[in-house]
């Protein structure tokens, strides 16, 4: 169980873990800039799912609701959900989307120049 | 130290920010939440300060489980904040964060209705100056409207008080129920603060325009007092069920689409204070547990997201999503907090987030409320894409951004307060039962057995696919410079259009009345004008000779008339 959280860590934060450590001498190409090492992330990804969809048959669960029994629900429902709330969001903003100054005509463009001086002091 | 000093470390702590400056300044600053936090912990429960104001009870200070455990929480979100804060020079802000944890302690521990009226307008006002100091047109605007709502949520609960103490329930704040007319007028106030649906906004509209600390201020104290009273007040109400369930749902739509990154937190503020609603609804001794230990632990990952995102903003001024990316190679360190807050917030196991909301989730199924259930297994799910990935994705991966260049790590006290909010992240998701043992009910409950974990890890790893595979396929919408309708576009847009669509109107009519009016009098005039007028008939002036013939005339028909 612990390795898998471990593996589950790695893939969710889309390679962030690999992150940490900067290859050395590096000052212009930083980790992603590499396509294989998004290759490497995207992938360890997608076999986690899968290890995790066949963990359902060994684990046995003990449920409270019937629908957890039913093969790879929480995989399921995750993936779908997840397309569906993408989806629905889109249309959503087909409704609701106004430009960045529908509400004040005067948009500060960059609104961190406007808080004063407190931010400033580290500089 | 006598209970009823409990909010006075943290009201000192703010006067005293007010008066010194430097390091002196930073040292009380820090003192203050650590002195306070001290003063909860020789507290004990029961042990209650009382008196009596124009010839009513009142408890200004109550000690019992739950507010001890709120008040330890708001201590160490203070202190999180201040050490957040430290590089800060701007006086009324820091005195306000200081004054606004306090009134967030005095509320928790408020034994009556008065006194808690009296914090929960404290809570407003003091909240308010972290809006206004950002300084700029925007946080202006938004600010003013956050105090209208906060101050009118303070008006309603002062009106339910006032009918609740004379329905002769008198002023001890205890369980409420929606039973009476009273109840559910604080019903509403509390609703308003703890953001329902369609009163939410003024959440979502102020704290992206706070100032970086203020925002970190912000999300620990005033939505979880309005938990605390909820939980105090209605527990077991079943409306908070459904309430909850639209509060963890909706926002996360919102949240996939808003620019503002701190605005996409804002949402999933709403989403996380969803799944406490819904524990408290549900009003079990497991849900409770839930709902208060989620709030608890929301104060930490909330808390940390948010000054990730506050450095962000602090180092390259900006904030919206399209603009940002990238920046790991400049702040890893940010970066990797970050995501320790995202990973919490999402409640992968070994994070707090999860020992908390499996809770709730768990609670919900026992109580048989499969739709519900579902919705909250939706909503975690989402609330993973758009909290879990796509802030640390969007701010710290994705395109490279301009901001690139120019980004430096933030300065190492917000470093600090990250690292402690994260420490704790883990620390409380590794040994659950250290936060288990200050709820107010005693629990044996295990987070982590194997089919919690394995169904939780599944839950989140499919949908990280399913925002790998929307992004590979391009379907994923990109951020985009907008603004997005939600319910305050009631009050910023329709109710000012319709007010001046109405003025409009009826100056129309009033002018078309005035019109006629006056072309009426006009013609009046000229009427008046025509018969008076200098060659008018009545107005002409008669030569003598004609008076004279006239005078004939009538004498000279008096005479005939006398004869005939």
């Amino acid at each position: 169980m612990s390795d898998e959280h471990k593996d589950m860590k790695l893939g969710s934060d889309q390679g962030a873990d690999v992150g940490k450590k900067p290859e050395p001498g590096s000052d212009k190409t930083y980790l992603f800039d590499n396509p294989r090492n998004v290759k490497i992330v995207i992938r360890g990804l997608v076999v986690l799912c899968i290890i995790l969809a066949i963990l359902d048959l060994v684990i046995h669960r003990h449920s409270v609701h019937p629908w957890e029994h039913i093969f790879a629900f929480y995989p399921i429902y995750g993936f779908v959900s997840c397309v569906v709330l993408v989806l629905l969001a889109k249309e959503l903003r087909k409704l609701v989307m106004r430009s960045e100054s529908y509400y004040d005509p005067y948009p500060d463009t960059d609104p961190f120049d406007d808080d004063g001086n407190q931010e400033h002091h580290d500089a | 130290m006598p209970e009823f000093a409990v909010t006075l470390p943290l009201l000192i702590g703010a006067l005293l920010a007010g008066l010194t400056r430097g390091k002196l300044r930073a040292i009380l600053m820090m003192a203050a939440p650590i002195v306070g936090a001290y003063l909860v912990y020789s507290l004990t429960p029961g042990q209650n300060f009382q008196t009596e104001l124009l010839g009513m009870e009142v408890t200004p200070v109550r000690v019992d489980s739950l507010s001890i455990l709120f008040g330890y929480l708001f201590h160490l979100a203070a202190f999180i904040g201040v050490v957040y804060s430290l590089h800060l020079k701007d006086t009324p802000q820091l005195v306000a964060s200081l004054a606004y944890a306090a009134c967030a302690v005095g509320a928790v521990f408020a034994g009556d209705l008065l006194t808690l009226f009296l914090y929960w307008e404290g809570l407003a006002v003091t909240s308010s100056i972290l809006v206004f100091a950002r300084r700029s047109g925007r946080s202006l605007g938004a600010g003013i409207r956050y105090l209208l709502v906060q101050v009118f949520s303070g008006v309603l609960l002062l009106a339910g008080t006032i009918a609740w103490a004379h329905g002769g329930n008198g002023l001890d704040f205890n369980h409420i129920g929606l039973e009476s007319m009273a109840g559910k007028i604080i019903f509403i106030a509390f609703g308003i603060k703890a953001s329902f649906p369609l009163v939410h906004n003024w959440l979502t509209d102020s704290y992206p325009e706070a100032t970086p600390s203020g925002t970190v201020f912000l999300s620990a104290f005033t939505t979880k007092v309005a938990i605390y009273s909820l939980a105090r007040g209605y527990a077991g109400t079943e409306q908070l069920i459904y309430i909850g369930v639209t509060m963890a749902c909706f926002p996360i739509f919102y949240a996939v689409i808003a620019n503002d990154l701190r605005r996409v937190l804002a949402y999933s503020l709403i989403n996380q204070l969803g799944f406490m609603v819904v524990g408290i609804g549900i009003g079990t001794e497991l849900a409770l547990n839930g709902a208060v230990a989620h709030a608890f632990n929301d104060v930490l990952f909330k808390g940390l997201l948010m000054m990730s995102m506050g450095a962000v903003l602090h180092v390259t001024g900006e904030m919206r999503g399209s603009e940002l990316g990238g920046l790991y190679k400049k702040m890893p360190k940010t970066a990797i907090l970050c995501m320790i807050g995202a990973a919490s917030i999402s409640a992968f196991p070994l994070f707090n987030g999860f020992v908390s909301k499996s809770m709730i989730v768990t609670a919900v199924l026992q109580e048989g409320h499969e739709w519900v259930w579902l919705g909250l297994l939706f909503a975690a799910a989402g609330v993973f894409h758009h909290a879990g990935i796509k802030i640390p994705f969007f701010a710290f991966f994705g395109h490279n951004s301009k901001h690139i260049e120019t980004a430096h790590e933030p300065p190492k006290n917000m470093l600090v307060a990250m690292t402690i909010a994260a420490s704790l992240c883990i620390g409380i998701g590794c040994f659950p039962s250290a936060l288990y043992a200050l709820l107010p009910y005693a629990t044996d409950y295990n987070p982590y057995d194997a089919s919690h974990v394995l169904s939780q890890v599944q839950l989140l790893a499919f949908s990280a696919l399913a925002f790998l595979s929307l992004n590979l396929y391009k379907i994923y919408p990109p951020e985009l410079r907008s603004t997005h309708l939600d319910a305050q576009w009631v009050y910023r847009r329709f109710a000012p259009t319709a007010i001046r669509k109405t003025f409009r109107f009826v100056m129309s009519i009033d002018q078309a009345i005035r019109k006629t009016a006056l072309k009426w009098m006009g013609r009046g005039v000229l009427g008046l004008a025509r018969h008076h007028r200098s060659e008018g008939v009545l107005a002409r002036s008669w030569p003598t000779g004609s008076m004279v013939f006239w005078v004939a005339v009538l004498l000279g028909s008096t005479l005939l008339m006398y004869y005939v």
